[in-house]
């Protein structure tokens, strides 16, 4: 026999006057293999047109639906209904990003800043190959390597789960630590250490990481965000040393 | 209301966009993208197996080159391809590929020595060349002679999408993310932007630009099914259509993917397949090879698709509660490859079906995939009807697909195709200037203004997610893996009732900023549209051809059917479109129209096939042994290309052949 689930979730329009947060159950039927994506669209189809999220792949590859589920920040689409024991399902948007409304942030908004502040694309080598010519080899080991550290989404709850970060709003969180360290590793790109040090050598930064595990325990892709901030603390920790001895 | 001005604009921020706006942007033109999301979350991220580029550094690619490249595309395509495109890709390919490891992308390597792999089944150790070690890998992939798909394990399009953003990123270039381009403004000649409106704030904008890209990807999202993102409703075909000039190309060319998990539509890739895994019925038989001995699983996906729901139609599916389905097996890939070349596979399984791969079978069926269809275009991407439009990806029908599109043939389209008419965007607007007519562009937007405050104002009417609910389960139905005229006839009857209903929508929510039903009732109407054109083209199109399989037209015929559908919607009142053809010219084809390799042949064949044959015998003759692949090339069929991609690619062999690698 089906259940009867009670979603309890956040509404809040920010560009209504007057409109204040408040938390709104809603009813539905169980259905075999129900997500949260399937749950909340029958709900705005049937129940609340008005109800706003953000979903794009609904597979869990794109990053959109990142959102707070019975306490812990995870991608929506992939989360199924039946994981839950208790019937009453908690929905709240994801903490420390702008509120578009509801479930919706804009995270978007927050990567392209990230991305411009810390420089997170490749810087090639001048000698770089042209294109019509037989491309640059590369050690297999380290081209696996860099998709290991490659598969973040941008899904935004290694931020969302980070205390650092909910301090203070310019911490770059895991998620441009592990960029600048999947760069790092990228033998065709030409910074080094000291120009990372630039910018992830503070409190803002590596530094400023109090080792809580947030990212590392709801990171949706499972990536390795401690072994790469400590990487690059020992990396950075380095290169201070080196430049205090000069 | 705010009037923006640029040079080169374009309407959406996936591969295809971001690589228009990006070589634009490189040769100094001011050039702004708009995207419905963050460009990262754009639906290219799904691609997983990978992207066709004849590289042949690995054995099982040795000998691959563009004229191989180019013949299994438009052997893919059903003869139905522009075959001068298809040239202008194959070649372009590989300068693609080898431009992406230089803007980040971690493609796959070549590990020199043996390697174990499965090939039919059975496991196989291949030896990869010392000289090859560090070169970029290829994977085995449906309908191709050699193994030509470069991968990143099978996040492909995450690592390309991320790689191509990011390079947007460095250039500055600008994309105001969730803003939906409603309109398209123009005369009746020329393209001047769009109209759009922010999904925010609700704010109606007018972009202006020299010319306008729309690379808003496919329209899969018209049916109830479909592996696509669900931004992927055909705004952007529905923008063109609604322009009454520009047309619309093989709308009714729609691919299903053989291996969606059930019931939810979910993509596992065609690597799976690639790499070595297999089909298996309700009673464990791997029953392809009783269809298609020679290419077993990887025949072409229109006809993998096909004998699967041949298959389970015998009464060999396994039951359950969604339908009959069948087995996808790559439990004998082994785990360690599952884990590393089959991740996003194997985190799909769990987190969606609970099943770990690579212990036990996926279940799988057909599913909507891929729109061949779209935006018609020369080979340059400009709209032959509307000047300074372009379109690009799989937005467009730019048309190297044909009727079938190969896998990993649309990956590496969004790229090169983003390469060779992001150039022919910048000479556009280098050599065009920006023209403002603020009344034009103010008809637009109060036509636009007047539909939405319409649609807030009415207080009985229809309801807008019913009704597209409604129109996908007609797509489903009617219009899918295999048509015939009684049901196709019901679709375009079905939708055209929608269509009329949809003028009558009612809203709940009467917001005008962040409003998701208002923004679900301006696409249901725009998508009917795009829905109209597939089922009445597939009712028109008496024949079978790659995707679009009629029972009751069973034969490919050549005779009357070597055309392209183009669908235009001239009058904004009509409930159909007005349908015309465009005939492919046999006589100007490198490869004139043959056996495609699959079951019988029973194709009608085209009168000028013979005559064509005769003729590239006679050209092949009279150029004689010493003529070089470029003069035969030009001889047979010239193709143009702005003139950087122009040079020839090297190769592996061609390094060795001078000893410069040893």
């Amino acid at each position: 026999m089906s259940r009867s689930l009670t979603f309890r979730i956040f509404r809040f329009d920010p560009q209504l006057p007057g409109d204040t947060p408040k938390m709104v159950d809603y009813q539905l039927d169980e259905t075999p293999g129900m997500t949260v994506f399937i749950a909340l669209n029958r709900l705005r189809a049937e129940q609340d047109p008005s109800l706003q999220f953000d979903f794009v792949c609904r597979a869990g590859i794109c990053g959109s639906c990142a959102m707070v589920i019975n306490g812990f920040p995870t991608l929506a689409c992939r989360t199924l209904t039946a994981k839950y024991r208790d019937a009453v399902i908690t929905l709240m948007p994801l903490p420390g990003f702008e509120l578009i409304g509801d479930l919706s942030v804009n995270t978007g908004k927050f990567m392209r800043e990230l991305a411009e502040r810390l420089k997170l694309w490749l810087h090639p080598q001048p000698q770089q190959a042209d294109i019509h010519h037989l491309e640059a080899p590369m050690d297999p080991d380290e081209a696996a390597k860099l998709y290991e550290l490659e598969r973040c989404v941008e899904c935004g709850v290694c931020v969302s789960a980070c205390a650092t970060a909910q301090m203070r709003d310019t911490f770059v969180g895991a998620v441009g630590m592990m960029k600048i360290a999947r760069f790092e590793l990228d033998s065709r790109d030409a910074r080094t250490v000291d120009d990372f040090y630039h910018v992830i050598g503070s409190q803002d930064g590596v530094f400023g990481c109090m080792t809580l595990l947030g990212c590392q325990d709801n990171c949706p892709k499972d990536l390795p965000h401690m072994q790469q901030i400590a990487y690059l603390r020992r990396k950075m920790a380095g290169t201070l040393i080196a430049s205090s001895k000069m | 209301m705010k009037l923006i001005y640029t040079d080169a604009l374009v309407v959406g921020a996936g591969l295809a966009g971001l690589r228009v706006a990006i070589e634009a942007k490189q040769r100094g033109l001011d050039t702004l993208v708009l995207s419905l999301i963050p460009p990262k979350r754009s639906h290219s991220a799904a691609a997983q197996g990978g992207m066709q580029a004849s590289l042949a550094n690995t054995v099982k690619g040795e000998g691959d080159n563009e004229d191989i490249h180019f013949q299994d595309t438009v052997k893919g395509s059903d003869w139905g391809c522009d075959q001068t495109v298809a040239r202008m890709f194959a070649h372009c390919a590989p300068k693609a590929v080898r431009q992406m490891a230089n803007w980040g992308v971690p493609w796959t390597r070549v590990t020199a020595g043996p390697r174990q792999v499965v090939v039919n089944a059975e496991r196989v150790t291949l030896e990869e060349a010392q000289a090859a070690h560090g070169l970029i890998n290829a994977r085995d992939f449906g309908g191709t002679k050699k193994w030509r798909t470069c991968y990143t394990a099978d996040g492909t399009g995450h690592s390309l999408l991320y790689a191509v953003d990011n390079k947007a990123i460095s250039l500055d270039v600008p994309v105001h993310e969730r803003i939906e381009a409603l309109k398209i403004i123009h005369d009746g000649k020329r393209c001047h932007g769009v109209i759009a409106r922010c999904l925010i704030t609700g704010e109606l904008r007018a972009y202006i630009g020299k010319c306008t890209t729309i690379a808003t990807g496919g329209y899969g999202r018209i049916y109830e099914v479909s592996t696509n993102a669900v931004i992927c409703e055909g705004i952007g075909q529905a923008l063109a259509l609604e322009t009454g000039v520009a047309t619309l190309g093989n709308m009714e060319a729609v691919q299903f993917h053989p291996t969606a998990i059930v019931p939810v539509g979910i993509l596992t890739t065609e690597g799976c397949r690639g790499d070595g895994g297999i089909l298996r019925d309700k009673n464990g038989h791997r029953f392809m090879p009783d269809y298609e001995p020679e290419k077993k699983e990887l025949a072409s996906r229109d006809v993998v698709s096909r004998r699967m729901t041949e298959h389970m139609r015998k009464g060999f599916g396994v039951d359950s509660p969604y339908g009959p389905h069948l087995w996808l097996d790559i439990t004998l890939l082994g785990r360690k490859h599952v884990e590393t070349n089959l991740r996003e596979v194997r985190e799909i399984c769990e987190n969606f079906l609970g099943i770990d791969p690579a212990d036990e079978w996926i279940p799988v069926r057909p599913t909507q995939h891929y729109s061949m269809g779209g935006i018609r275009t020369k080979a340059s991407g400009e709209s032959p009807q509307l000047k300074g439009l372009f379109s690009v990806g799989e937005a467009a029908c730019w048309d190297m697909h044909g009727f079938n599109r190969l896998g990993g043939n649309s990956l590496a389209e969004t790229v090169v195709g983003g390469m060779i008419i992001g150039s022919y965007v910048a000479d556009f607007c280098e050599q065009e200037d920006l023209q403002v007519d603020t009344h034009l562009v103010e008809q637009f937007a109060t036509e636009l203004q007047q539909e939405i405050d319409t649609l807030l104002a009415t207080d009985d009417g229809e309801d807008a997610f019913d009704l597209k609910l409604h129109m996908q389960r007609t797509m489903m139905d009617y219009v899918g893996i295999f048509r015939n005229g009684p049901e196709l006839q019901k679709a375009v009857d079905e939708l055209k009732a929608l269509l009329a209903r949809s003028r009558h929508i009612r809203l709940k929510c009467k917001k005008r900023h962040a409003n998701p039903e208002l923004a679900e009732a301006l696409r249901v109407r725009r998508m009917l549209k795009v829905a109209l054109t597939v089922a009445c083209g597939a009712l028109a199109r008496t024949e079978s051809r790659g995707a679009h399989a009629r029972e009751d037209f069973p034969q490919r015929n050549d005779k009357d059917w070597l055309c392209r559908t183009l669908s235009r919607w001239p009058d904004a009142n009509a409930l159909e479109p007005s349908l015309s053809y465009e005939a492919l010219d046999v006589m100007q084809m490198e490869l004139p129209p043959g056996y495609r390799g699959y079951g019988a042949d029973n194709a009608i064949a085209h009168p000028d096939t013979a005559k064509r044959q005769q003729q590239i015998a006679d050209i092949q003759a009279a150029l004689g042994l010493d003529a070089t692949p470029q003069q035969r090339q030009q001889a047979l069929m010239p193709f143009d290309l702005p003139e950087h991609l122009q040079p020839q690619n090297q190769r592996l062999t061609d390094l060795l052949a001078s000893g410069e690698k040893s």
